[in-house]
């Protein structure tokens, strides 16, 4: 069993309230930085963990902490990204629902850390029924004294607000969102400036996701340097990986980073291997906007090394053989999946999503959906699939933010790894036609 | 012209943004939680209150998909159509759904019931397929249920 620090408490009857979670200690860390540790302490100890961003590019975030400009004497803002819409990931859903303290006391620590007197939560549209169950922790927290005026009879006092969104996949990305809370339409701004430096109303501001935000608590508890022990290299701690597809145990499962993959996706404490003893076919590991492999090179990277659930491992090989851990979600698919339907239904989503203001994908993005299409209802050529490819190239680091990216991965690497399933679609029609 | 009903709540709205123009996609909230949709006349009319141009605001009111410029019906529903709910049979949900309903995505039932929308990924991938009625999330939704679960809604 590894060792559980976000979810140790999940199956605890009435975790959801305060009462209950305070009893399993929950608060301790707010205690702890805010009445024996300066905000410096409490950015140090997050570096020495070597905690990564878990909404899925991975980058340091006690070394985000330490860009904020803190110099300017503007206001300072902490946005948690629970925008959540990445198909495949559904962690950050599960965290707010079932554990809604964890977060809201990460806000209290990490606001406290940043210098931030009002905090925000931007959750997708969708997740009505978390609203409420967010605002109700927040009043809880209120009452007891964690959040509002001189917290805990100290001088530090701070807001939090629930933003629900309107709709918007690209409102996930950090820039965007921040213009969304702005009130505009969510179209991504050009990096640098970073929004540790210009953000909210050009206000110096950290964009975390929910699972980092929830992972500082047990960080200040059990120290960084312990954090960091958990996990193997740059990979520290635990990380919440969504499970779906053709699993026997689809959910959420709390992993320590450097769990063998074959571990993770056969044994019975997590996946539980491919259902109705199926065989594995390919797995994309890291949400939808990561490169998909086939079954052999998940398992075991081109050298033919088993493969370990960290940022690193799943990454070996780069685009031609590897993948990336992202955002976790791991999506499974067994040997009767249909790679190119399944592409294409990507495909479709982020031509849906993309904002229009870069035309590599607005327009990259609906080419790939109209020649997937073709291919997928027997209509393709196979001039099609290096047209695909060609697309994919053209977007590929040609945009202001990586949802072009994120489009054209997948289907290059499908298309590397799984060609043959393409031209079989446009040799044989009848076969594939709905 | 807006009631007094939605002037307050767009004003409690204000109240938690440094500007005003901040809370205009909370404004549009307010008055399709009251009219179920924000037809030109109300937009002008927020717009107006949120002393912004018509055409200023309805360039954000469009970008986002839970914002209806067009009628919509008593209840939505919304079909996940991402990749787990497609692998773990999405196809035959939304078969059933247009054929029990008799009509297209982006349509209304003629007794102004049901609207029918695809949406990305709902966040619950592990019980695929999945869809939403108005607040109500539905998980590993199967096909002999749908007859229950519309019942609900009238
Ligand atoms: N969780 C989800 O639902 C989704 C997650 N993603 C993930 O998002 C990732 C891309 O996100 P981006 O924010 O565009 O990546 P990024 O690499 O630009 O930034 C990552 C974070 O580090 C910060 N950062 C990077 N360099 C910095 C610097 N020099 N100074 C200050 N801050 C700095 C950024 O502000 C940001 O918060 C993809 O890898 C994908 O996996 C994509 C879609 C959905
Ligand atoms: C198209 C797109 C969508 C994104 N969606 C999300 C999201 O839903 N949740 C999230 O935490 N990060 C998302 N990100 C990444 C954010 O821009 C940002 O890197 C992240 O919130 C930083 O938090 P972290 O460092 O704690 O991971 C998205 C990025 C892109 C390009
Ligand atoms: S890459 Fe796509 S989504 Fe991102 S800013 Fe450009 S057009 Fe918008
Ligand atoms: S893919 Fe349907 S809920 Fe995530």
């Amino acid at each position: 069993m590894g060792r559980k620090l976000l979810l140790k408490d999940i199956d605890v009857p009435g975790i959801r309230s305060f009462e209950v979670y305070r009893k399993q200690g929950g608060y301790a860390s707010v205690e702890k930085a805010l009445k024996t540790m300066t905000p410096d302490a409490v950015m140090e100890e997050v570096k020495k963990s070597g905690l990564r961003g878990r909404g899925g590019a991975g980058f340091p975030t006690g070394m985000k902490w330490s860009f904020l400009d803190r110099k300017s004497d503007k206001p300072r803002y902490l946005i948690c990204n629970a925008d959540e819409s990445e198909p495949g990931t559904f962690k950050d859903r599960y965290l707010m629902e079932y554990i809604p303290h964890a977060l809201i006391e990460g806000m209290i620590v990490s606001s406290y850390a940043l210098g931030a007197k009002a905090s925000y939560i931007y959750m997708r549209g969708e997740f009505r029924w978390i609203f409420p169950i967010l605002e109700k922790a927040i009043e809880e927290a209120r009452a007891a004294g964690f959040i509002g005026k001189n917290i805990l009879g100290t001088d530090y006092s701070l807001e939090v607000y629930v933003h629900s969104g309107a709709g918007a996949y690209i409102c996930g990305e950090e820039t965007a969102q921040i213009e969304s809370l702005e009130g505009k339409r969510g179209n991504p701004r050009n990096k640098p400036p970073f929004p540790a430096v210009v953000g909210l109303y050009n206000c110096p501001t950290v964009v975390n996701n929910v699972e980092s935000i929830a992972a500082v608590p047990p960080i200040i508890n059990i120290g960084g340097d312990e954090y960091a022990k958990i996990g193997v290299g740059k990979s520290t701690g635990t990380k919440l990986i969504s499970a779906s597809g053709h699993i026997n145990k689809p959910g959420v499962y709390e992993i320590e980073l450097g769990l063998p993959v074959e571990e993770f996706l056969y044994s019975d404490e997590y996946c539980g291997g491919i259902w109705k003893g199926r065989k594995l076919k390919a797995v994309i590991p890291g949400g939808s906007s990561v490169p998909i492999l086939p079954g052999d090179l998940f398992l075991k990277n081109a050298k033919g090394e088993p493969r370990v659930m960290s940022y690193e491992s799943l990454a070996d090989g780069g685009f031609a053989s590897g993948s990336m851990l992202g955002s976790g979600g791991f999506i499974v698919m067994d040997e009767t999946a249909c790679i190119v339907r399944n592409l294409w239904t990507f495909a479709r989503f982020y031509h849906h999503e993309s904002c229009g203001q870069c035309s590599p994908c607005r327009e990259g993005t609906g080419w790939m959906e109209k020649v997937l299409h073709r291919i997928e209802t027997g209509h393709g050529k196979m001039s099609d699939i290096d047209l695909l490819v060609d697309v994919a190239k053209k977007i590929e680091g040609n945009t202001i933010c990586p949802l072009g990216d994120a489009a054209a991965w997948p289907v290059a690497s499908a298309i590397r790894h799984f060609r043959e399933e393409f031209e079989y679609h446009i040799k044989y029609p009848e076969k594939v036609k709905d | 012209m807006l009631s007094t009903a939605e002037i307050h709540e767009i004003e409690e709205a204000i109240k938690v943004v440094p500007v005003k123009k901040a809370a205009c996609i909370e404004a549009l909230k307010v008055v399709q939680a009251h009219r179920r949709w924000i037809s030109d006349e109300s937009l002008k009319d927020v717009a107006e209150y949120m002393k912004m141009t018509a055409e200023e605001l309805d360039s954000v009111a469009t970008f986002y998909n839970m914002l209806f410029r067009k009628p919509v019906g008593r209840h939505i529903i919304l079909v996940c159509d991402s990749v787990s709910c497609w692998v773990m049979g999405y196809d035959k949900l939304r078969d059933q759904l247009i054929q029990k309903l008799g009509i297209k995505y982006g349509q209304t039932t003629p007794d102004d019931r049901f609207t029918l929308l695809p949406n990305c990924c709902l966040g619950t991938c592990d019980t695929a397929p999945a869809m939403m009625i108005d607040d109500d999330l539905y998980k590993n939704v199967r096909i002999d249920q749908l007859d229950d679960i519309l019942k609900k809604y009238s």
